[in-house]
């Protein structure tokens, strides 16, 4: 039995059919080749799939591609203004060295871009709350938390 | 794909949900939040063979104050909005403390307070809550009308309620706090966010001489649900609430009431310990939060 999925993500609207037990992180992945969503642990612990829904950061992974049928998702790949150019947070993590192999980045930007908009001016502490619910092996988390405050104070200084 | 095959449906009211129920019964199950129940059909510890995706019922999405002064909160609304809603911080203060320590945000967007009700995780932080807080709980079902069931019928046991397979949860009542009442929410996990090693929801009432009338001790992480301490909170009860009471307290529900699970982070009882620790800050906390809102 199939469903018919229709979604936009990162403003395009896309339609599909898909059997109900597709997972949402997979349909972005396999159904529209938006492969910037990684599949970390695949049951809601990592992070790594983290993408907008209706402008809230939910984990792809534990979301049925059906139940995104008439929403707007927006995930990595819509970050950036237009190709060639990053956006600030991403500019923030490249020069902070907020990642190192690059699995788990994808999921810490879609968690951290609407925490920066609701709050504007973190402190160390929120930060690290904030990106409690993202795991990363190799930055120890020390120069993601220094990407954010970097992107923090260029956002407040309105560069 | 990671689940198993399942039929899917997702009605646009109630009653057709209801009727889905009740023509798969135990076969069905509800998916609310999804943020319990599809991380274990990804694992395949559950193969339902029908989802009833309840999330596109708006009459159940709803936090709003009933005639009869209690908040009213549907099996719908998402922990964020309960975080961030001012009603619910206005009418119930600690349930607004304890949202935050529900997973992290990228969950607590998605969760629902009908499905953590109904799931009865016993390291949930909803069930302590409703507990502390004699909420009452509107279950329906297909054809047969509602029932009423107050949260100390609803908890069974580890991850069991009243629910009858047939039935939805609905809506949860939450009678507004007596006068010169005071709560408080703790809880302690290896990080922000993770599921506690032990936690409790407190709340106090003080008498006009301002010893205690009545006190509420409920556990998480302690036991097969929430933890309801009746004889630690007994001991408060027409008592000042000194040092000594708090200790006499904190022991009695650590010690006799208790009975936290050995897990490979910690055993029961540093888990004891933990609790006996949060029941002395948490009493402390409520107690003064009391006097507070006596003054």
């Amino acid at each position: 039995m199939s469903y018919r999925v229709s979604v936009t993500v990162n403003g395009r609207s896309y339609e599909r059919e898909v059997e109900p037990r597709l997972l949402l992180s997979d349909f972005l992945r396999h159904e529209l080749g938006l492969t910037g969503t990684h599949v970390g642990c695949e049951h809601g612990v990592c992070g790594a799939c983290t993408i907008l829904f209706d402008g809230e950061p939910a984990r792809s992974c534990i979301l049925l591609a059906v139940q995104a049928d008439g929403h707007a998702l927006t995930t990595v790949e819509g970050l950036s203004p237009s190709p060639g150019e990053l956006h600030p947070l991403q500019q923030a993590f490249w020069e902070s060295h907020g990642l190192q192999c690059g699995f788990c980045t994808p999921g810490f930007l879609m968690t951290l871009v609407p925490f920066l908009e609701e709050n504007p001016d973190p402190t160390e502490a929120e930060i690290r709350q904030a990106l409690s619910g993202n795991l990363c092996r190799c930055t120890g988390y020390q120069h993601i938390v220094d990407a954010v405050k970097l992107a923090a104070e260029r956002r407040r200084a309105g560069r | 794909m990671k689940p198993a095959p399942f039929e899917y449906q997702a009605p646009a009211t109630l009653d057709a949900a209801l009727d889905l129920l009740a023509r798969h019964g135990g076969d069905a199950k509800i998916l609310a939040g999804g943020q319990s129940l599809i991380p274990v059909m990804n694992f395949r510890l559950a193969e339902p063979a029908f989802l009833v995706d309840i999330n596109r019922i708006p009459e159940l999405d709803f936090v709003r104050r009933g005639e009869d002064g209690t908040l009213r909160i549907g099996a719908l609304a998402r922990h964020r909005r309960l975080e961030r809603e001012p009603l619910v911080a206005a009418a119930a203060p600690l349930l607004h403390e304890a949202v935050p320590h529900i997973a992290h945000p990228q969950i607590r967007n998605r969760g629902t307070f009908g499905g953590s009700l109904a799931h009865a995780d016993p390291a949930a932080e909803l069930p302590a809550v409703a507990l502390a807080l004699d909420a009452r709980l509107r279950l329906r079902r297909a054809g047969g009308g509602d029932r009423w069931v107050d949260a100390r019928d609803f908890f069974a046991g580890l991850f069991t309620t009243a629910l009858e397979p047939d039935e939805i949860l609905v809506e949860a009542a939450l009678p507004p706090l007596p006068a010169r009442t005071g709560w408080a929410f703790l809880e302690i996990a290896r990080r922000h966010g993770d599921y506690a090693q032990a936690g409790i929801a407190a709340r106090v009432t003080l008498d006009e001489a301002g010893r205690c009338r009545e006190a509420r001790l409920v556990y998480l992480s302690a036991g097969g649900g929430p933890v309801d301490a009746r004889e630690a909170a007994g001991l408060l009860a027409g008592e000042e609430i000194s040092a000594a009471a708090i200790e006499a307290a904190a022991e009695k529900a650590s010690r006799d009431e208790i009975e936290p699970p050995t897990d490979v982070h910690a055993t029961s009882d540093f888990k004891r310990h933990l609790a006996r620790v949060l029941t002395r800050r948490a009493l402390g906390l409520a107690a003064g939060r009391a006097r507070e809102a006596t003054a």
